[in-house]
């Protein structure tokens, strides 16, 4: 199965405390009407520039076993290598908001509207972002499977967790997104800017959860494991 | 209050009209324009800076006064050329090569500019012999470099080898910052500096100027 996926830029409108979170202020900070104001504007200026789509492929555990070695430089234990063999199915992804905001913020930079730029970046960056967490149950709706049994998906991404941001060549070879205008430099950067890649893993909500005291988790400054775990027991 | 502390004020809060028509006045009263900038606009930034250090105020009102400090800019750039009023100092800066992030490297030089410096933005996805050319060429003391991927993060060390290769090591200073650039990866390569926000890019630079004499 692959599959081209669209939504419309309104779909991808992420939380405004995500936003808010990425210019660096704190939860429950208080929101003065000027940087409401400036995150309004910003979303005005997302919502007719954004064009966001993805790709979706399944691959199977064994294949996708090729993928995640990559280039051989992952971390010497990682949580994902755990993870895929216990899953019922696996698809690789990319998805994006488009190449016209990156060039919309350039502009902006240029034009002397730095807070209104650096706003729009992490609305499109928060965006990208969402598009990944919209691709779970929409991977489980084009697999036939509604996640009655209890199956969930959760995406993960070459660049985090152990898994060398290099693995993004053998990802993109296998799923070759160029038809979404997605393509790798040879730093293993996406273009458009605001691209995000991995693997969706769907099964039981039991094969996601880790402990996250690998090596590398004293390095990562998010944590972002912690909250996603803690959600699959929510919801 | 007198005018360039009003100046100072208006920054703060981020109201670029109001900056542009002060330092309008503060030319027509004939104060001069070196001390609209540093007294009036450069101080102003630095309180804000301050207040951002402290995590009073957050990025977006950081931006705000830095397009409030631009329209101040743009109005007395042409006078301090013709006066020849110095900066603070000459900054090349860039994202390396290979990466295509700019939104860090852009935050480092308004930061940088609104502490009086020159900067000299490359942009982005910059080879290293660029740099080191740009900061031969334009005799600049500090050379910037930003990486958002741990894939780029080499460049940083061919540009330090080149400034060193080049024989300009102790004239030319390097600095580093992005997302998983680290104080001790600037260590490994030999940078200079190490920036890990661009209030703190603001702080080391001037550390790096103000050793180099
Ligand atoms: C000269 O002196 C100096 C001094 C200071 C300097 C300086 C120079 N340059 C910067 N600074 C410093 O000052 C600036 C202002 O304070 C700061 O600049 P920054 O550019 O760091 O900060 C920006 C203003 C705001 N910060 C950001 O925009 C980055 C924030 C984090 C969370 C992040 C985001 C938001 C995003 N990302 Co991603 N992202 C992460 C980031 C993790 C983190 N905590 O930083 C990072 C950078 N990303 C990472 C990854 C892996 C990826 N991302 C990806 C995608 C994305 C989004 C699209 C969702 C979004 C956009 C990023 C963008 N910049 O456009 C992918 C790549 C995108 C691409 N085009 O190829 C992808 C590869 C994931 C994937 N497979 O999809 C990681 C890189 C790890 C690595 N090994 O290289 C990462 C560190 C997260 C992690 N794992 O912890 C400082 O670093």
């Amino acid at each position: 199965m692959r599959e081209r996926v669209r939504w419309t830029a309104a779909d991808s409108v992420p939380e405004r405390a995500e936003v808010l979170s990425l210019q660096g202020m704190p939860p429950g900070a208080g929101v003065p009407p000027r940087i409401a104001a400036l995150h309004d504007a910003a979303l005005a200026a997302y919502l007719e520039a954004a064009e966001p789509r993805a790709i979706v492929g399944e691959i199977s555990r064994e294949e996708f076993a090729e993928v995640y070695r990559g280039a051989g430089r992952n971390a010497a234990a990682t949580p994902l290598e755990a993870v895929f063999p216990r899953a019922d199915r696996l698809a690789l992804f990319t998805a994006t908001v488009g190449r016209g905001l990156t060039e919309r913020i350039r502009d902006l930079f240029e034009r002397n509207e730095p807070a209104l730029a650096a706003m729009l970046d992490s609305v499109a960056s928060a965006a990208a972002d969402r598009l990944a967490t919209l691709l779970g149950p929409r991977y489980l709706a084009m697999a036939g499977d509604a996640g009655a049994n209890g199956a969930r998906v959760l995406a993960y991404s070459p660049g985090y967790c152990g898994w060398h941001v290099s693995g993004q060549r053998a990802l993109f070879a296998f799923l070759e997104p160029g038809e979404i205008g997605v393509t790798l430099n040879p730093s293993c950067l996406m273009e458009p800017l605001k691209s995000v890649s991995g693997v969706l893993v769907a099964g039981p909500a039991g094969i996601h959860r880790f402990a996250p005291a690998f090596p590398f988790c004293a390095e990562c400054r998010e944590k972002p494991c912690r909250e996603r775990i803690a959600a699959l027991s929510g919801s | 209050m007198n005018i360039l502390s009003e100046i100072g004020e208006s920054l703060q809060r981020g109201e670029d009209d109001r900056v542009g028509a002060l330092v309008r006045q503060a030319l027509e009263q004939r104060c001069e324009p070196h001390r609209i900038l540093n007294e009036g606009l450069i101080a102003g930034m630095d309180v804000v800076g301050e207040q951002f250090r402290l995590r009073e105020i957050f990025l977006p009102d950081v931006l705000l006064a830095a397009r409030a400090m631009y329209t101040g800019l743009d109005l007395l750039r042409p006078l301090l050329a013709r006066d020849g009023v110095p900066t603070a100092g000459r900054v090349v800066l860039g994202s390396v090569h290979g990466d295509l992030h700019d939104i860090g490297k852009n935050l480092v030089s308004i930061m940088l500019k609104g502490a009086g410096f020159d900067v000299m933005d490359l942009g982005n996805d910059v080879p290293a012999e660029r740099f080191v050319d740009a900061a031969r060429e334009h005799g600049a003391s500090v050379i910037g470099l930003s990486a958002l991927l741990t894939t780029t993060m080499p460049v940083m060390k061919e540009v330090v080898e080149l400034v060193r290769a080049r024989g300009l090591a102790g004239r030319v200073r390097v600095i580093v910052g992005g997302a998983p650039v680290s104080e001790a990866w600037a260590r490994e390569i030999g940078a200079d500096a190490h920036g890990y926000d661009a209030a703190n890019a603001v702080e080391r630079v001037r550390a790096l100027v103000a050793a180099r004499g």
